[in-house]
């Protein structure tokens, strides 16, 4: 019997460079989510660059990769493209669901694949000029992103980047809106300034979220931060399982 | 600097990129040249700059520039440009100071098939505004650059210096010529010329063990680092003669027999090796440290900080646990320090402390652990000699054993590379600063690579059944970790299969380095973990063998450089003798017409916005923002709680999401009373941390301490005196509440000669941090206060102690009366309180510390942004009552139903303060009424 469910999770491919440190925690949240994750260091998916064909989601996790020293998630996206990048890019063509949170999400953006092709996009430093980590609110407003269509709930779950107030051209803006690409945006305060209060963006298709908040933080009732003023969270969880529940069927 | 190449500027090519927009730095930048009085200025614009030497074709610029350049915010060009501004800086790094972004564009190019020999990264500043010459080199040096790590040029194009070549060791042993007769002023010059900071009869030792053979320079400075106070702690393992006739045979000893005496189950090991180790839960056991990093941080704010929690979190890695969190306390002079008072060579408080910030936030951020507890302190005692005490905390499953390298095992060094980085370290930090230390320290302090480490933490996670035994390279580098390791064993090593960072070293400066990020371990068989290291990227070297002779030998390119007997180099060194002056603090109660006398009128509400703003007890939440303090969704109570998560916890609970039970960590710390009563701090500051843990739902039967002094020069007789008596107030506060010492550290000569000849010392500063078990991880408390209704109770006797408190500070009192004593009552209120809150009868819990009950009160009506009416309480117009910082106390909010329960349950010392309101202002009685929102905008506005 447990054997049987655990047959019908679906995998997901957790892709980590130098640095990437948030790999456990949304291998926990997969996992919470119904989903069997499995870590991949830059060395493996170089040495295995088929790690990623036979899985049904893919996850860029958060961290410093490289230590962000050449600007957040670059040298992380010149690596994958140069491995794998057409393997997510058939990934994608196959709807099977993607998502970079922080840094993955600044390396999505890097490789082109967010906002989408013939749109420009960037992830530049937060409007105070450093990195700040606190709780914040997001609305889930698109019904084209396969990860957060049927989310009826905002999400509050911490932000914790330095580089992450998002920034397009007003055409791409207009694109990104008309288009339904808009997944997630800040509610109740925009925390680093990003245009349109974006939190995070999928691309055309639907199947690649990429967002600077962590929700892998909030998939527990106790990790809410008011969860000693009478209020019961998780409801991170609600994204990750979406993207196992799309992956799935 | 080794073997560098001087580059022309025209075989360099030359990248700058810049903001589109504004660049949100330059703002700040700008605000801290407003601090340093330069109102003059109108902007600063800042340029990075990647001097690459190579052989690029336009191809390969197109390649790099697409990497470094976002075209939606920078521009890029090549060659340098000129900007409409009135002056211009450049600065770079010294070559060999740790420099990520070049080494990432070195790897990077390499892995595209760019041939590029050598890259440095500086910075371009654009300035605009009147400055003449001395103002722009004050910008220079205290703001835009610092001398310990970076070079720079003014108003000219910068000409870099780049490291080329491999690195490749010279073989060069200098023999220091010791006369079996040198007097004593031969020695002490022989301590000057090399910086050896060591006492006349620690020479006299090593004169007297050589006997006039010739000792080797590697030898001579492996003694000096093993012996100095930052690593042999002379003065706790001294013997000291007290003025009163009593020989305290060694304070260390004093902290070992208290743990012995309280014989808790619980600690695992204790003072011995890199960190203590307890045990809460059968087959997990916790490791806990905490170090300070004074003098770096004072020379080089950001990179003395960053190695700080580095060196620390290596501590726990060293005592084989996998770290889980960071904290830190902070201590600097006050943010309105007069900038054209400063001593020389003294970087304003607030340069000091947004580098220190920046240096613990870029650390923990990048290692992925959170940095959850600490204090930030001010202090005019501080300005010169700023002080960051970082502490890690790590976890272990499955039986703790302190395992030993055996005969025939590999000495193995993992992590980073070595380079001429700290050399004398441990020295540096034994000595007594002066103006000229930021200068001729250049080499002491570093600046740290938090990636390294974290892959370090990756391969001991995944490796650790392959290595038997293992040590962090610390203060004193290889010499200390493998001197440390191969005592009683012994070892043989070869420095020139070391990894180095450029060329040119030494055999003493590789044996010395201290190099950050590094770690040694013992091996039967290196290969598994080598492949193990190849996976994650981490450099392990073989260098070695532990032999089973018991004598540590070093060749270099085959030649022995270094043969010392072990034994002499641990044990050979003579007991320092010391005196000292016991403190005669004031002792005699104040009574109440004393104090009306001293204090005067005092005015309940406008106290209380005063103290509310004072630097100590102000909102710290612009530092705690910078930290990272959610990743591995372990913090429980967080250290930013409440309706809108601004007010600060008593301490934090970290539980693994899906475990039912956790660990607390609280801090204790109040140099104001040391200044006065050393032994009575030491009293309160393990009362406070153990009522910070208690406060969020932590077992006060299952508490272990840490203890961290930072002093002056204890050969100071009355500095030696304050040190004795707080280690006594350690002790016996230690077997009052049961709760053992399991490790500490001091750092002594926290000293500065200032410009104007004086001598500036830091108040005796003892930081006590309390790890405790949590048992019922869905059980915990914060101190904001919750529903309206409920009834606010005081827990603990409140006596008329307001020596050293902070409404003496605020109304600028010298002498304010004693110093708070230990309550004798306290472990029992703790344990009926833990019960309580089991019981869920709590709903919230603050601990009364600095300010006492009124600021206590306030802070959780700021926490909760509800109102208290204490008019219900007769205490709440009395402003003994309620300023008073007496120790053993607690404000807890109850539902009315179970206020009568807790009444009873703590009979012997409750008082109801007040009833919680909707209406969120505070009302003492019908005159005295405050607004909430206003207090905590007061108490915001500092920061």
């Amino acid at each position: 019997m447990e054997d049987a469910a655990v047959k019908k999770a679906p995998t997901a491919a957790v892709l980590c460079a130098p640095g990437t440190n948030r790999d456990a925690d949304v291998s926990f949240a997969l996992e919470q989510a119904g989903a069997r994750p499995m870590t991949y260091l830059m060395s493996d998916i170089i040495s295995q660059s088929s790690c990623i064909d036979d899985v049904d989601i893919v996850v860029i996790a958060g961290g410093f990769s490289y230590a962000d020293a050449l600007g957040a998630g670059r040298l992380f996206a010149v690596e994958l493209e140069a491995s794998i990048g057409e393997r997510i890019t058939a990934a994608i063509k196959d709807r099977r669901p993607v998502i970079g949170i922080c840094n993955g999400f600044q390396t999505l953006v890097r490789m082109g694949i967010l906002p989408g092709a013939e749109q420009s996009g960037a992830l530049g430093h937060n409007d105070s000029g450093v990195f700040d980590c606190r709780w914040i609110e997001m609305a889930p407003t698109s019904d084209k992103c396969i990860w957060t269509q049927h989310l009826t709930e905002n999400i509050v779950c911490p932000i914790a980047h330095g580089e992450g107030r998002f920034t397009s051209t007003d055409s791409t803006l207009n694109k990104l809106i008309e288009n339904d690409q808009v997944a997630l945006r800040y509610v109740n305060g925009n925390p680093n300034g990003s245009i349109y209060d974006i939190a995070g963006i999928c691309d055309d298709s639907g199947v690649v979220l990429g967002l600077m908040p962590h929700p892998e933080n909030h998939v527990v009732a106790r990790q809410h931060p008011k969860f000693h003023r009478g209020v019961s969270g998780g409801m991170g969880l609600a994204l990750f399982e979406e993207g196992v529940r799309y992956a799935r069927n | 600097m080794g073997v560098v190449a001087l580059l022309s500027s025209k075989d360099v090519h030359r990248l700058e990129v810049q903001s589109v927009g504004k660049d949100p730095r330059a703002q700040i930048f700008l605000q801290d040249a407003y601090d340093l009085g330069l109102v003059a200025l109108c902007e600063i614009n800042i340029v990075d700059v990647y001097f690459i030497h190579g052989d690029l074709s336009s191809e390969n610029r197109a390649v790099l520039e697409d990497i470094l350049v976002e075209p939606l915010l920078q521009q890029a060009s090549w060659g340098l440009t000129t900007m409409p501004c009135d002056h211009f800086v450049e600065t770079a790094l010294h070559a060999g100071v740790t420099d990520a972004a070049s080494q990432q564009l070195r790897r990077i190019a390499a892995r595209l098939g760019i041939s590029i020999d050598a890259v440095t990264t500086a910075k371009r500043f654009d300035i605009t505004g009147k400055v003449d010459s001395c103002e722009l080199d004050l910008l220079v040096r205290k703001l835009l650059a610092n001398p310990v790590i970076e070079y720079w040029s003014v108003d000219a194009p910068l000409v870099p210096v780049m490291p080329i070549g491999a690195g490749a060791s010279l073989n060069s042993v200098q023999v220091v010529q010791l006369a079996a007769d040198a007097t004593d002023a031969q020695l002490q010059e022989l301590n000057a010329e090399r910086g050896l900071a060591l006492d006349i009869e620690e020479l006299r030792a090593i004169r007297d063990h050589y006997c006039g053979r010739g000792v080797r320079d590697i030898e001579l400075e492996s003694i000096a680092q093993t012996w100095s106070e930052h690593c042999a702690h002379k003065t706790f393992r001294a013997s000291i003669a007290t003025d009163s006739g009593e020989v305290v045979e060694s304070l260390i000893n004093q902290l070992r027999e208290t743990t012995r005496t309280i014989d808790a189950p619980f600690v695992v090991s204790s003072f011995v090796g890199n960190a203590g180790v307890i045990s809460f839960v059968e087959g997990t056991t916790i490791a806990l440290k905490c170090e300070t990093h004074n003098h770096p941080s004072a020379v080089e704010p950001f990179g003395g900080a960053n190695t700080g929690v580095g060196g620390v979190i290596r501590d726990v890695l060293g005592a084989s646990h996998l770290p889980i969190a960071c904290t830190n306390i902070l201590c600097f002079g006050p943010p309105d320090t007069n900038g054209s008072n400063l001593p020389d060579g003294v970087f304003h408080p607030r340069r000091i402390r947004a580098g220190v910030v920046a240096g613990i936030a870029d650390y923990g951020n990048k290692i992925g652990l959170p940095t959850v507890a600490g204090a930030v302190l001010y202090d005019p005692g501080y300005t010169a000699n700023p002080l960051v005490y970082a502490g890690c905390i790590g976890v272990a499953h499955g039986e703790y054993v302190a395992a030993t390298p055996r005969p025939g095992d590999r000495v193995v060094v993992l992590g980073g590379r070595t380079g001429r980085d700290g050399l004398r370290g441990a020295t540096f930090s034994s000595m007594t600063m002066d103006a000229t230390t930021g200068d001729v320290a250049g080499a002491s302090v570093q600046i740290g690579d938090p990636i390294i480490e974290k892959l370090l933490i990756d391969v001991l996670g995944r490796g650790q059944h392959l290595f038997r035994a293992i040590t962090d390279c610390g203060a004193g580098g290889l010499s200390s970790a493998i001197g440390e390791m191969a005592e009683g064993v012994g070892a043989s090593v070869e420095l020139s299969e070391l990894p180095l960072k450029y060329p040119g070293l030494s055999p003493w400066e590789i044996w010395l380095s201290e190099a950050q990020e590094r770690m040694v371990v013992a091996v039967s068989d290196v290969e598994p973990l080598k492949e193990v290291c190849r996976v994650y990227g981490v450099e392990c070297t073989d260098i070695g063998e532990f032999t089973g002779d018991g004598r540590l030998v070093v060749h270099h390119q085959g030649d022995v450089v270094f043969d010392i007997d072990t034994h002499f180099l641990h044990n050979g060194r003579p007991q320092r003798q010391m005196t000292a002056i016991m403190p005669a603090p004031h002792r005699r109660e104040m009574s109440r017409n004393e104090f009306e006398s001293v204090f005067g009128e005092v005015d309940i509400v406008l106290s209380l916005e005063q103290l509310l703003q004072h630097p100590n007890i102000s909102s710290k939440e612009a530092i705690i923002h910078r930290y990272d303090h959610e990743i591995r969704g372990a913090t429980l109570v967080r250290p930013l709680v409440g309706a809108q998560q601004d007010g600060h916890a008593d301490g934090v609970v970290l539980a693994e999401p899906l475990d039912t039970h956790g660990i607390a960590i609280g801090i204790g710390v109040n140099p104001w009373f040391g200044e006065k009563d050393p032994e009575r701090m030491a009293l309160s500051a393990v009362d406070e941390a153990i009522r910070n843990v208690v406060a969020v739902g932590a077992d006060p039967d299952k508490v272990a301490l840490l203890d961290n002094f930072s002093w002056g020069d204890p050969r100071r007789q009355t500095t030696l005196g304050q040190l004795a008596a707080a280690v006594q107030g350690c002790c016996a506060a230690a077997l009052a509440h049961a709760a053992p010492f399991v490790s500490g550290k001091d750092s002594l000569n926290n000293e500065y000669f200032g410009s104007d000849g004086e001598q500036h010392s830091v108040p005796p500063t003892l930081v006590i941090t309390a790890v405790a078990h949590v048992p019922d991880a869905n059980v915990t408390v914060t101190p904001d206060i919750k529903e309206p209704q409920n009834v606010l109770i005081v827990l603990g006797h409140t006596f008329c102690e307001f020596g050293a408190s902070h409404l003496a500070k605020v109304k600028n009192l010298s002498y304010s009366g004693v110093v708070p004593d230990a309550d004798a009552t306290a472990p029992s209120r703790y344990r009926a309180l833990h019960r309580a809150i089991r019981n869920g009868l709590i709903r919230s819990c603050h601990d009364v510390s600095e300010g006492g009950i009124a600021v206590a009160v306030a802070e959780m009506a700021i926490g909760g942004r509800l109102g208290v009416d204490m008019t219900v309480c007769e205490n709440a117009t009395d402003a003994q009552w309620l300023f008073s910082e007496s120790n053993g106390r607690f404000i807890v909010e109850v539902a009315p139903v179970h206020v009568a329960e807790v009444l009873s349950l703590f009979a012997e010392a409750s008082c109801i303060l007040g009833i919680v309101t909707e209406k969120s202002v505070l009302k003492f009685s019908d005159k005295h009424v405050v607004s909430v929102t206003d207090l905590c905008n007061l108490w915001k506005t500092q920061q």
